[in-house]
């Protein structure tokens, strides 16, 4: 320490690869997800580097973004369905940034969408990739904390576990108790976690056009479903699955059998829902669908962003 | 789709604006620069260097300064920065042995070749606030009297020990052993011991202080002795292959800890001292010692020892060590989660009212106020 430290600080230390990973990182990141697919649900270990967002954040659906990303690409990120959330927005400002690639809100228009905790309502295609950002991905951590019992029980196919805990929600509430980050079976083998959506998404994840992609950065693990694999969320024959419906539609654009989230507006109970999916909300509204809520002063204040679009 | 999170671009950007100002603070008062804090907040800057694992005393300073003095905030911007950087190969076994001494303590020995040495330490200090130091000018400091000059070999302390045979060996690995690295390789399970002491290296320090104290106060006790402690400078080398011999690329300054422990033997070894190993960047001595502990504790299965306590629970201490991935995913609580939440209200309602209507079938008269859901009086 006896040179001036600052001294020692580069002037070439400033500069990033395209997509923030150096070359080698996303040939090993690639391998993983070549493995993944190979072995739908399997959950493929991988050395899950650093990332400049902090771990929890969708350090490991950025990285895998990042290994299949090209130029050519065009990335929308969603967070609880919205482009506009605030970690939708600094993952999307990333890219943006590290790799320069267009970016859209629009389902449609995207050949790579990253996301979190919800698959978009409008049916993907065999061009587009999903990516998910997964906490995590072991389905059986909440029932054996420990990954050496749990890979063992993956490998000897042994679910019984999950089995009984969903039998157990039955004779306790009469029905299964698990709402999100519902389990799967994939492909007839692995019971897969598919990461925190809302289980009203897993009919989507089966026999899904577009390959999806789950990349949990913390727990170093990768795992795939292939386009067109069979996946089943798990029930009995007594009780099977079924998923949330809501009895109204979409206050805003009057959308039904899509997810919505309950908008409080005021402290007497006054409470409105709305598409979880802003994009699929705001294409419905250009088309002339208005819901029952549109003209109310209050749904004026939460399609603000679509007023800001058309302006 | 809610105003809240409407406009989050502009949000994140005058979020950005208002942290940056409040870093500065007051511009009446001068700005700190990375030279100050790298010459006078060297602990700090060593302990970033530890968690942040990347020996840069000036990049650690600098992290320091951006994080406003979050020292995990600063690690994790030295991490993120390190897993950039190209890796050339992994350097020689650095050999403390030769190490140029600034402190060198022994718990267990009065004297022993080579002495020992205090150097700059808050032992023995009286923890009384210094209230010249707020003052200006603190002045010139006084001369320090060194009594013998050191040599430049320092035995260790375990190896005078070692020819007896009352102290277990190091275990010497073979040359052709692969380097375990779990900053290449997903950390799994079972872990080797090099596994472990690079994870517990990177460990938080406050988790590894407590996990050896949780050892000290009975759940899994290990009886240690502080073996030795010393810090100073070492040199570290690189096998070149293009020239056949080792290159000196630099020296760092580290902390070693050998802790013994008393060990009554088992029915693989008979009774002798084992021994728990810590070494980190600069000079973070509390860790060190936590660090030689808990690595002591993780060694039970090789002893054929008893697993009582948290502290030996290799997969337990392994995986929570880590306060990047800690802090991230504690603090991701914070991005919104109204999508499941949603999913939750619906579940919860619904067994609500499963349960308010098998209570009211069980007591017709029951009467229930459902807007509070308190029950009336009885």
């Amino acid at each position: 320490m006896t040179l001036p430290v600052s001294k020692s600080i580069a002037p070439d230390e400033g500069s990033y690869n395209f997509a923030y990973l150096d070359e080698q990182t996303k040939r090993m990141i690639r391998r993983a997800i070549l493995k993944g697919i190979a072995i739908p649900g399997y959950q493929v270990p991988f050395a899950s580097r650093e990332m400049p967002m902090p771990y929890g954040w969708g350090t490991g659906g950025v990285q895998v973004t990042a290994a299949i990303l090209g130029a050519d690409d065009t990335l929308k990120v969603i967070d609880q369905g919205s482009d506009d959330t605030t970690n939708a927005v600094a993952i999307r400002g990333f890219f943006e940034k590290t790799a320069g690639v267009a970016t859209t809100t629009s389902t449609e228009d995207a050949s790579i969408i990253q996301t979190r905790h919800r698959i978009p309502e409008m049916a993907l295609n065999s061009n587009q990739i999903l990516v998910f950002q997964v906490p995590i991905p072991e389905p059986l951590r909440f029932l054996e904390p420990r990954e050496t019992e749990t890979r063992k029980m993956h490998a000897l196919e042994e679910y019984g576990l999950m089995h009984v805990k969903l039998y157990e929600d039955i004779a306790k509430n009469g029905h299964i108790a698990t709402t999100y980050a519902y389990p799967v079976e994939v492909n007839g083998r692995y019971v897969m976690d598919p990461s925190p959506t809302p289980k009203f998404d897993n009919p989507k994840i089966d026999n899904m056009e577009a390959l999806q992609l789950y990349g949990a950065g913390r727990e170093k693990r990768i795992y795939a479903i292939p386009p067109y694999t069979k996946v089943k969320s798990l029930d009995f024959d007594d009780y099977p699955f079924e998923v949330q419906s809501f009895d109204k539609p979409c206050g805003l654009c009057n959308a039904e059998g899509v997810y919505l989230d309950e908008v409080i507006l005021d402290d007497k109970g006054g409470r409105m829902f709305v598409c979880s999916d802003s994009d699929h909300c705001e294409e419905r509204r250009a088309n002339g669908h208005l819901g029952p809520m549109a003209a109310d002063p209050a749904a004026t204040l939460l399609s603000g962003g679509t007023q800001e679009k058309g302006q | 789709m809610y105003v809240a999170v409407k406009g989050g671009e502009k949000a994140i950007r005058n979020a950005h604006k208002l942290l940056a100002k409040r870093r500065r603070g007051d511009t009446s008062v001068p700005s700190l620069t990375v030279d100050q804090i790298a010459e006078q907040l060297a602990l700090s800057v060593a302990r970033v260097m530890c968690e942040g694992s990347l020996y840069d005393e000036g990049l650690a300073a600098l992290a320091i300064k951006q994080a406003r003095g979050d020292l995990i905030e600063a690690a994790f911007l030295i991490r993120a920065y390190r897993t950039t950087l190209p890796r050339f190969g992994y350097s020689e076994t650095l050999d403390t042995a030769k190490m140029l001494i600034e402190r060198r303590i022994s718990a267990t020995y009065k004297d022993l070749p080579g002495g020992q040495l205090l150097g700059p330490t808050f032992d023995y200090s009286h923890r009384l606030l210094d209230f010249a130091m707020a003052a200006e000018n603190e002045g010139a400091l006084d001369a320090v009297e060194s009594e013998t000059p050191l040599n430049e070999g320092m035995p260790r302390v375990t190896d005078l020990l070692s020819d007896e045979g009352l102290m277990e060996a190091d275990p010497l690995p073979e040359a052709s052993d692969a380097v375990g690295d779990l900053t290449r390789e997903p950390l799994s399970f079972p872990a080797d011991r090099d596994l472990r002491l690079q994870n517990l290296a990177r460990g938080d320090e406050g988790f590894l202080l407590s996990l050896a104290y949780s050892s000290q106060r009975g759940y899994a006790r290990t009886h240690p002795f502080t073996g030795e402690i010393r810090y100073g400078e070492v040199e570290v080398e690189f096998f070149a292959e293009e020239l056949g011999f080792n290159v000196k690329l630099g020296a760092i300054k580290v902390t070693e800890c050998q802790m013994v422990n008393q060990f009554s033997g088992s029915a693989k070894s008979p009774p002798k001292f084992t021994r728990g190993y810590g070494l980190v960047f600069g000079q973070v001595e509390r860790k060190a010692m936590a660090m030689s502990m808990v690595d002591r504790a993780l060694r039970w299965e090789e002893l054929g020892e008893e697993q009582t306590a948290p502290v030996q629970d290799t997969e337990f201490v392994l995986s929570h060590s880590d306060n990047i991935q800690a802090t991230g995913f504690v603090e991701h609580l914070k991005l919104p989660h109204y999508v499941d939440f949603q999913a939750e209200l619906d579940l919860v309602r619904r067994m609500r009212a499963e349960w308010f209507a098998a209570r009211d079938q069980q007591d017709p008269y029951a009467q229930t106020d459902l807007e509070t859901g308190k029950e009336a009086a009885e």
